[in-house]
């Protein structure tokens, strides 16, 4: 039989995979923006303390981040149950996931999104200001256009790794793609021969057709933000 | 958490002498993953650069294929998918590798790193300047003469920052280890925490030891850098 019967089950895990990997990517991005924001700025109440969150961020694997937040989240949450006398309250793994992914890889975004911001020749800025334009209509019209452009090889990869970085959220216990093959292996196993190698290939096959599928995306975005860009002919 | 700390930070730094845990395998993992990677990837990035179709595509599907699935499928497919299949337990060799987790893990970290190395070192190469190329081929070199004098010195310099980038990349992807039973800093946290159910002290010290490899490999790669890119500095103002 195709899959063993273990078909809709994968199905649904690519689902959920894909779901988990876009809602942290939009908290990821946001949260990106709010840092560059914070570490450009010259208040140091705000640049502080969003050096301190990418250097730490960016300094301790994902996967510690990932266990360390969950859990001690968790234990604080039992702790504050416990004293009001109140029955345990779980965390959602899908939602504990997006908010893990999304914290940890808005650090990297602040990076990009810094970057980007410090490649855009402060002129266009300056001469905004002096048409008059608010802070507002500089960021929408004139900041945000060309530093999408300058940021998008750095987002590319970025989505990239949140995408494989949601194999990791399988470990806290959600039902995504790769737990998806390990429900089904263990599924299967009883009945003799083991297909851990077969339904394992399948989803690093998934995975391999969402980052191919993303790959594209990402060349037809450059296209649109690259509109107006002269290239040299070589 | 004094307890905790007290019964376990042996086993956070380096366990005992026939059983080596924690800082101790998690550094061994990631140096020997890197040193494999990095021997497996010169010769590739050479092969990806190559002109000859039936040399480049390989390693192109390989980079693509390896850079393009997680790690933890990777390593989860060398682990348990490799030793379920019948050709691998019938042949006594392949049976007593992949049997070991240590193996599988650094086999796994092993192809990852050396996928991207591969694609880092295939830019750097193909960034050197084609004077150079010319000069060489102008005093008479062999390509192999060319790739030991004139590519790889310069093109190993330039490939420096984003090289670091991957050391980092990959200190931090050994923390996968933990789940195939290697005893890395992880692993040691993983069961401190289930022993004293104390999640934020024992993954915390964790996240320390790993700031602090980090922080250290960084500091490394900047005097590594100040030394071998020192010629590409712009000329300072003052």
């Amino acid at each position: 039989m195709f899959l063993e019967g273990y078909g809709p089950q994968l199905w649904d895990g690519t689902l959920e995979t894909i779901q988990l990997a876009l809602l942290s990517l939009a908290l990821a991005f946001v949260l990106g923006l709010i840092g560059a924001a914070a570490k450009l700025s010259r208040n140091p109440w705000f640049s502080v303390p969003a050096n301190v969150y990418t250097t730490l961020i960016r300094g301790v694997p994902d996967l510690v981040l990932m266990l360390l937040l969950f859990y001690s989240f968790q234990d604080l949450l039992n702790r504050i149950t416990d004293a009001f006398n109140q029955p345990q309250f779980d965390i959602d793994p899908f939602i504990a996931g997006v908010c893990v992914l999304g914290f940890i890889y808005g650090a990297y975004f602040t990076e990009t999104f810094r970057g980007a911001v410090l490649a855009v020749p402060a002129g266009q800025l300056e001469a905004g200001a002096a048409y008059g334009l608010t802070g507002h209509q500089i960021f929408r019209r004139i900041l945000f256009p060309q530093m999408m452009r300058f940021a998008l090889p750095g987002i590319s990869n970025n989505w990239q790794v949140i995408l494989k970085a949601t194999a990791l959220v399988s470990i806290i216990g959600l039902h995504e793609v790769v737990k998806a093959a390990q429900d089904a292996i263990t599924g299967t196993s009883s009945k003799g021969a083991s297909h851990a190698f077969i339904f394992l290939s399948v989803a690093g096959l998934i995975y391999l057709a969402l980052t191919s599928l993303s790959n594209l995306v990402f060349l037809l975005l450059e296209r649109r933000y690259s509109l107006g860009v002269r290239q040299s002919e070589l | 958490m004094i307890d905790l700390i007290q019964q376990y930070w042996q086993q956070y730094l380096w366990g005992t002498a026939g059983r080596p845990t924690g800082l101790v395998v998690t550094l061994w993992l990631t140096a020997a993953s890197l040193a494999l990677g990095f021997i497996l990837a010169l010769p590739f990035a050479i092969l990806r650069v190559s002109k000859t179709r039936w040399l480049s595509v390989p390693v192109r599907v390989y980079t693509y294929v390896f850079r393009g699935t997680p790690l933890y499928v990777q390593l989860l497919l060398i682990y348990t998918g490799m030793y379920s299949l019948d050709a691998v337990r019938g042949t006594p060799v392949l049976n007593a590798f992949f049997r070991d987790a240590m193996n599988c893990t650094v086999l796994a970290f092993m192809l990852n790193t050396a996928a991207y190395t591969t694609e880092i070192f295939a830019g750097a190469i193909k960034a050197t300047t084609f004077g150079e190329i010319e000069a060489g081929r102008a005093c008479g070199m062999s390509n192999y003469t060319l790739y030991r004098r004139i590519i790889l010195p310069s093109a190993l310099r330039r490939a420096l920052p984003a090289y670091s980038n991957e050391v980092i990349l990959m200190l931090h992807a050994t923390t996968l280890a933990a789940t195939a039973t290697v005893p890395d800093i992880l692993k040691v946290a993983r069961n401190a925490s289930s022993d004293y159910y104390l999640p934020f002290v024992a993954y915390g010290i964790a996240a320390i030891l790993y700031l602090c490899i980090s922080f250290t490999l960084i500091w490394l790669f900047r005097k590594a850098e100040n030394r071998w890119l020192a010629y590409l500095r712009p000329v300072s103002t003052r």
